[in-house]
């Protein structure tokens, strides 16, 4: 846009608000946008309409109360958020886990990723107006579901970690099916390279929109899948490793230019990656208990701890700042999703519309985890 | 910097007595360093030369004190780093967000929870109450907590 | 009674009468097979059944469909212009209706045969951007004005390359009539020799109807509903009747200019199969093309839309249109 004037004469912007409740803001987002025309000159991310307090419930809770309210903070990584807090507790009240469950968290952990990044694949395509992938991915994502349904007792916000180990064991029927969700995820690849990542309408959508490299993600904080399609190896599973991922090979996939179509093949690589964990945590399952030794109600020495874990999003940690009771004294989660919205402060301006949606689609957010 | 270059740049910022070194394996974070509200903007640029990342910025509401907690990180192994400045009530911080971008929504954080404000932050609005809200969840007279304790007790002597 | 009506008006207005009734009465029946059609090809493709329960297979969904939407409220927001959010879904029903009234379903089943049929029918599709325009202004709402802004710029861009390579086919006829151009393919159907002239149209036409790719005007995930976000009801309805009245619009003049009209293949002419059959079969094609297409693809981005328009199609038609006029005129 060339500029003939030193300085605009009349300035003639709108603002546009889309949200908080718009189809594709994933949860309730609400983006102030200046435009002038179809391009945005500022973009303003407002949140918090679905602050629910739980920090504040985390003070008066005693931690196992705790435990329900951890995966509905992000509900899509449920699983990942639950392992993260009861790990924390327990590496603070040096609790020891025996390996069967250290094993099942884990498989359970990579199935919940996989689910999550099914979900991420199928709405993301659709925010970009092919609505069929969706159903595809949602037929295999049906699959897990149902297989943790199986072990946890529920399909989406899962209480399935307790505090030395698992809720229920997992039987051979369990391994069976998870065996043939493998197989089946594996054949399905096929589909979706030919379906979407060869389309040309979608490299046209993602080549080159949204590029976040090293720098601003250093700035910004960003972690996951946006941070590696930037190209930084930073993975919490390898840099600080927990439970029994220093057992397993796996790779991290990476990117090179950090645009929107990175972020979409770093996602795709990783769910390759999480079946080889998967296949490999399967093989090595031992037999066992599945809970160690924790008192009833557990007590951490007075103190505080930082734990980070992996979740589908990024790096989420736990601080907990205990006095020596059985309740927290103050619990803060870092979600991933929240230094890695405040990109859009910077992305946005300059760009379309349209791309708002192809931006914010592939940095993949879950608002309520940002809102806590 | 390397990230011994900038525990040497810590020592020179703050009294080297307020630098510890803890288990990475049980605290999650190598370095703990105590420092008072003054000195944090130049540990916070002494970090971002050694390409830490801003991690989180948390509160804590004891009796005595606000605590503010900053955490930086760096992409390689056991970087973490943890900065504990005591606030007290009605005092405000300087901000960060001059060198870090992230702090700008971290600190509007904390200032929603907690009501600590901050220096010449740009756009200190509440983040995630609606704007014409009139108290801080966090603090500990709100609401329902199990207990109130002062920093000695959670960070002090046990034998004492 | 037909006699008596006959006489006293004239057999030409009884004509006509029937025959836009015939018309309307076709183009609803046409609406509630379509969107069933779509339902249940979007289903099959995303791995599921559609719509099964109201009737065999669903048939009757539609139907219910409409009798919901006639029964709703007619609610008009406080702040709209009110002529023209009411004339809005008026004017982008009626012309596409009356469009119908030159197409020639078979060698007998044409309404007029106008010596401009051609002309006719691209000035009555040229009111949908009006229309579009209209509901879009009217409805007070960024939203709707963003998408009648898109809309416009899209149709007006994508209708220079489907006037251009209509003009092929205009050349080789030397007639706008529409019998005339179904006569002039007895030999050889147009699409066979001029097959980019008919891809072309069949893009341009896709993007005309504001069908998938092209969607961008009714981008349901970023306008909400694009320019008809503030209508509800039956007006709401006359807007999504227009859009399937489009499309079927669109397919018969495609078979008609290119696909031969209501003439068998010529290799199938000895089949007893009447013109009729012909003409609604390679019409229902296209359509189910349309709709495959829909359903795959994503969506084009406005300014690669316009791209694709100003820098990759009109170059193309126009290069088109002189190569091809070049060979007429050496063939005849």
């Amino acid at each position: 846009m060339a500029t003939q004037l030193p300085e605009p004469i009349i300035e003639q912007t709108y603002y546009l608000n889309m949200g908080p409740q718009h189809p594709s803001t994933h949860g309730v987002l609400r983006l102030f946008l200046k435009l002038d025309g179809e391009y945005i000159i500022e973009a303003d991310p407002i949140i918090g309409y679905g602050h629910r307090g739980h920090e504040k419930m985390a003070e008066s809770h005693l931690y196992e109360q705790f435990l329900p309210n951890a995966s509905r903070m992000d509900y899509l990584s449920g699983l990942i958020f639950n392992h993260g807090y009861v790990a924390a507790i327990e590496k603070m009240a040096g609790i020891e886990v025996p390996p069967r469950a250290e094993y099942i968290r884990v498989i359970c952990a990579e199935l919940n990723r996989i689910s999550s990044h099914l979900l991420w694949f199928g709405t993301y395509i659709m925010d970009l107006g092919g609505f069929t992938p969706f159903l595809y991915a949602f037929d295999d994502r049906e699959i897990i579901l149902d297989i943790l349904d199986r072990v946890t007792g529920s399909r989406l916000t899962y209480s399935y970690c307790r505090v030395g180990g698992v809720a229920k064991d997992v039987d051979d029927e369990f391994i069976a099916a998870t065996r043939g969700f493998i197989q089946r995820l594996r054949s399905r690849w096929e589909d979706y390279h030919n379906l979407v990542t060869k389309n040309v309408i979608f490299i046209h959508r993602t080549k080159g929109v949204g590029v976040i490299n090293r720098e601003i993600a250093l700035r910004f904080g960003c972690s996951g899948p946006v941070l590696r399609a930037a190209g930084v190896v930073y993975d919490i599973r390898r840099v600080e490793p927990y439970s029994v991922y220093p057992d397993l090979q796996f790779e991290i996939p990476t990117g090179t230019a950090g645009d929107a179509f990175d972020r979409y093949m770093v996602r795709l690589q990783e769910i390759e990656q999480s079946l080889r964990i998967i296949e490999q945590a399967l093989e090595r399952l031992p037999e066992g208990p599945i809970r160690g030794r924790a008192p009833r109600n557990v007590r951490p020495p007075r103190g505080d701890s930082y734990f980070a874990v992996e979740a589908a999003r990024g790096a989420l940690g736990f601080y907990i700042v205990s006095d020596g009771t059985r309740y927290p004294y103050r619990l803060k989660v870092r979600a991933p999703s929240f230094g890695n919205l405040q990109v859009l402060t910077e992305m946005l301006p300059g760009t379309l519309v349209a791309d708002t949606i192809s931006i914010l689609g592939s940095i993949d957010i879950v608002v309520p985890e940002i809102d806590r | 910097m390397s990230f011994d270059d900038f525990r040497e740049e810590l020592r020179k910022v703050v009294d080297p007595a307020a630098i510890r070194a803890s288990d990475h394996g049980i605290k999650g974070y190598s370095l703990e360093v105590t420092a008072r509200s003054d000195q944090v903007g130049r540990i916070a640029r002494a970090a971002r030369d050694t390409d830490l990342f801003l991690e989180a910025i948390s509160g804590v509401d004891f009796t005595d004190c606000f605590q503010v907690v900053y955490f930086f990180n760096g992409f390689g192994a056991g970087s973490r780093v943890q900065v504990r400045v005591k606030v007290n009530k009605g005092e405000s911080l300087p901000t960060i967000s001059t060198v870090y971008d992230a702090a700008l929504w971290h600190e509007r954080e904390v200032f929603d929870l907690f009501g600590i404000a901050f220096d010449n932050h740009p756009n200190l609005r509440r983040l995630l109450l609606p704007e014409d809200a009139d108290f801080h969840p966090l603090r500990k007279d709100f609401g329902r907590v199990h207990a109130v304790r002062s920093t000695d007790e959670i960070y002090g002597d046990p034998t004492a | 009674m037909w006699h008596w009506l006959v006489t006293v008006l004239g057999p030409d207005v009884v004509r006509l009468a029937v025959s836009l009734v015939a018309i309307i009465a076709l183009v609803q029946v046409n609406a509630l097979f379509l969107v069933w059609l779509e339902r249940k090809v979007a289903g099959h493709i995303q791995l599921r059944l559609g719509p099964m329960e109201v009737g065999p297979h669903g048939i009757l969904q539609t139907l219910v469909d409409g009798i919901k939407l006639v029964s709703k409220e007619l609610i008009t927001p406080r702040h709209v212009d009110r002529k023209l959010f009411v004339l809005a879904p008026i004017v982008v029903f009626l012309p596409v209706v009356s469009s119908f009234i030159v197409i020639p379903f078979s060698e007998h089943l044409q309404i007029r045969d106008l010596n401009v049929g051609v002309l006719l029918i691209f000035a009555f599709s040229t009111f949908n951007v009006l229309a579009i325009l209209m509901g879009g202004w009217a409805a007070n709402n960024k939203y709707s004005l963003l998408g009648a802004i898109r809309s416009v710029a899209q149709s007006v861009a994508y209708e220079i390359p489907l006037l251009l390579v209509v003009l092929n086919v205009l050349l080789w006829t030397g007639s706008f009539q529409m019998s005339a151009i179904v006569e002039a393919q007895s030999g050889r159907w147009n699409a066979v020799w001029m097959p980019f002239a008919a891809l072309i149209y069949l893009i341009c036409a896709t993007a005309e109807t504001n069908r998938a790719p092209f969607d961008i005007p009714e981008a349901e995930s970023e306008l909400v509903a694009g320019f008809h976000t503030e209508y509800s009801g039956m007006r709401f309805a006359l807007f999504f009747l227009a859009e399937y009245s489009n499309m079927l619009i669109v397919a018969a003049v495609a078979t008609t200019l290119f696909f031969g009209g209501w003439k068998s293949p010529p290799f199938l002419g000895f089949l007893p199969v009447p013109g009729v059959l012909w003409f609604f079969s390679k019409t229902y094609a296209l359509v189910f093309g349309v709709v495959w297409v829909r359903w795959t693809f994503p969506r084009l981005r406005f300014d690669q839309l316009m791209n694709f328009s100003w820098k990759v199609m009109i170059p193309a038609s126009l290069i088109h249109l002189v190569v091809y006029a070049g060979i007429i005129k050496l063939i005849r």
